[in-house]
């Protein structure tokens, strides 16, 4: 555990070597606002890596500068060791695919996939191939000759990313890739577009708001906050191991307790929350001083019911059942403690289906293993 | 019987298609009619200054068409050199309109949203004063000793004054004057209402600023072309007040000739000849134009 822990500090060391794109110490300002705030990350070669977050907080900015609709006001952008700052965007090995897919209404399909060939003087019988090809990849042959308003969203989106594809581009921009698709098919899709990228193998970025959406597709995401990198890591890493307070609750949901430090050990720490019947334990240590004040994040799945009082002497906490809601495979249990705050936790199917699950206004205690906190100093 | 009664009622979707239907079928269709009517008569003196079609004599009820109006327009020269010059000067003044309309109406769309409407405002601002007065003001500019000779004359451009003023060149000056904001109105609603993502893709395809225009924006602006080149191609073809003061007694164009055949020649019968002629010619480029909006839509629809 320890040893993750070490890594999560310095993500940037271990796997990865020079780094295919480099983005290094990038601001941007629009007038006095600050879009993006000194944002350094690097992405592997054929790596999807998603920018996350809420909306406003950059992640379009970022990627316009990288397509070179926008210049920074600092910093530089290094593709494939190539500095691109003075390069317009009708010179970069860069395409993107657009939130509204931007396809030219008045081109065919075959058209609007052969448009960036056409622009670099390809000969006739190789674009005609090589948009073959591309809409063979994505399934779309059969409607070469529809015009864009002919096709549903998820037709146009397939087109759009032909183009975005077609010339065969060192990097590739997504932004909110799945944002204009019904709910419905969102899923699916995510999965043909990840088959897809992986077959063409291209270094990819990807912008998206929702955490979903990155965790499923994305090798690596970056957590932005106000034009900020907050955390870099793959899904699961960012998951288990947040770095903040902000990473824990923005990344799926979770329980926050409030506290200070008050022993630290290389192996293990204890933290006492004012309001809370227990300590806290967490079975790795951190790097801070006594008295610290810090949070602790607890995920709902990491999360026990019981009517009895646990073994344990640490991580538990009392209250009374406040809310169930059965989410078909598993139950969200709200737990109301005595100082008013509200505990969240998943209660699998399984227990549920034994019949001693507590229900509403039942007096229940809520515990977790040493191992299932994760202590946030930020 | 119930629905057939109900047929006859007035329902909504019938006043509001009738309305425009009655207004143009009373003040387009009818006064055309009699033109067409004046045009099969016999010029004669008195009041009305033509013959009617109709005559009753002996229980006899006969109609005479008189061809010959229509005859003389397909044999005289002067007639066929004026439907030519007319269509050429309106042509002429519609491309210049264009080369000259599309960078404004470029400018204005792609400018701050605070001053589009204060441009917009600026293009239309001329429509205040009366069309005569403006064309009249022309005059002071571009006569042999007007303000446009002076000024060039006192730059030094020039050591004789141009000879603009009763010339085609003032015709056109006046034509491109008077209609450019005819043309710059559709194509701004066009180029306003652009997705400049489209040219951001472009962009990103790889194509420079120009090929950018070329590809996209100019076929995008398509329609608002060819509905500017229509507002100011038809009203220019039967212009009388533009050549009338600004062109020279050469300008050859069929609104003057309506004008000297109706008033000066109170040959009304070949002023209608005259008129119906060039509504056919103009009904040309519109029935070509109607059917190929009619195909787009269709094609949209499919
Ligand atoms: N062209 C612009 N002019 C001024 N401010 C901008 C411009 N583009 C973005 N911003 C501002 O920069 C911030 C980040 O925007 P953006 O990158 O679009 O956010 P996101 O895509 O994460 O929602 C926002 O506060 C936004 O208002
Ligand atoms: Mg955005």
């Amino acid at each position: 555990m320890n040893v993750q822990i070490q890594e999560r500090s310095a993500p940037a060391a271990g796997r990865q070597g020079k780094g295919f794109v480099q983005v290094i110490d990038v601001v941007k300002k629009f007038g006095d606002a600050v879009a993006l705030n000194h944002v350094s990350l690097t992405i592997e070669k054929n790596e999807l890596f998603a920018l996350l977050g809420s909306s406003g907080c950059g992640k379009s900015t970022l990627l316009r500068i990288l397509a070179g609709f926008e210049t920074a006001t600092e910093g530089k952008i290094l593709i494939d060791g190539e500095d691109l700052a003075r390069v317009p965007p009708y010179h970069r090995p860069v395409n993107m695919m657009f939130q509204s897919y931007a396809l030219f209404p008045h081109m065919t399909v075959e058209r609007n996939v052969g448009f960036g060939l056409r622009q670099e003087g390809v000969p006739k019988n190789e674009i005609a191939e090589r948009v073959n090809e591309a809409l063979d990849l994505v399934q779309m042959r059969r409607f070469a000759q529809r015009k864009p308003h002919q096709l549903s969203g998820g037709q146009q989106q397939r087109v759009a990313l032909a183009r975005s594809l077609v010339k065969r581009p060192k990097l590739l921009l997504l932004d909110e890739p799945m944002s204009a698709l019904d709910k419905k098919i969102r899923q699916q899709t995510q999965f043909e577009l990840m088959n897809i990228l992986n077959k063409v193998g291209v270094t990819c970025v990807m912008v998206t708001h929702d955490q979903e959406e990155a965790m499923t597709m994305a090798d690596r995401l970056a957590v932005m906050s106000e034009g900020e990198v907050v955390q870099i890591g793959g899904p699961t890493e960012v998951y288990e191991y947040p770095n903040s307070r902000f990473s824990a609750e923005f990344i799926g949901s979770t329980n926050l307790f409030d506290g200070v430090v008050v022993e630290d050990e290389p192996d293990h720490v204890y933290v006492e929350a004012p309001g809370l019947p227990a300590r806290l334990y967490i079975n790795h240590g951190i790097t801070g001083p006594l008295g610290m004040n810090v949070s602790v994040s607890v995920r709902p799945e990491r999360v026990l019911l019981s009517r009895a009082k646990p073994q344990q002497p640490y991580n538990w906490v009392q209250g009374a059942v406040k809310d169930v809601a059965y989410m078909g495979s598993y139950a969200l249990y709200r737990v109301e403690l005595g100082n008013g705050r509200m505990v969240t936790a998943n209660v699998a199917g399984l227990v549920l289906s034994q019949g001693e699950a507590p229900s509403y206004g039942d007096e229940v205690f809520v515990s977790w293993s040493e191992s299932s906190g994760v202590v946030l100093t930020k | 019987m119930k629905t057939l009664i109900l047929r006859w009622l007035p329902n909504g979707r019938r006043t509001v298609i009738g309305i425009p239907f009655t207004f143009l079928l009373l003040f387009f269709l009818v006064p055309f009619i009699l033109v067409v009517t004046i045009s099969f008569s016999q010029q004669q003196l008195g009041v009305p200054p033509y013959t009617p079609l109709t005559t009753l004599k002996d229980d006899v009820y006969s109609i005479a068409l008189n061809i010959g109006h229509y005859k003389f327009l397909l044999q005289d020269d002067l007639y066929f050199a004026t439907y030519i010059s007319s269509l050429q000067i309106a042509l002429v003044s519609t491309l210049l309109c264009l080369l000259i309309g599309f960078p404004i109406a470029y400018y204005i769309a792609r400018a701050s949203e605070s001053v589009r409407g204060t441009l917009m405002m600026m293009v239309m601002l001329p429509f205040w004063t009366s069309f005569l007065i403006r064309v009249y003001a022309w005059i002071g500019i571009l006569k042999n000793d007007g303000f446009l000779n002076q000024f060039l004359m006192w730059l030094g451009l020039i050591s004789a004054p141009l000879r603009i003023y009763h010339t085609n060149w003032g015709v056109y000056i006046g034509m491109v004057y008077s209609y450019l904001p005819f043309m710059i109105m559709p194509l701004y609603a066009h180029l306003v209402k652009m997705d400049l993502t489209l040219l951001e893709a472009a962009y990103d395809l790889g194509s420079k600023p120009w090929r950018a225009f070329i590809e996209v924006t100019l076929p995008l602006s398509k329609n608002g072309i060819i509905a500017g080149s229509l507002l100011v191609f038809i009203p220019a073809v039967g212009e009388y007040v533009i050549p009338e003061l600004l062109g020279g007694s050469d300008t050859l164009m069929i609104g003057r000739v309506m004008w000297d055949e109706f008033f000066n020649n109170v040959d009304w019968p070949m002023a209608s000849a005259v008129t119906c002629a060039m509504v056919l010619l103009l009904l040309v480029p519109m029935a070509l134009f109607q059917h190929y909006q009619t195909k787009v839509l269709e094609e949209s629809k499919r």
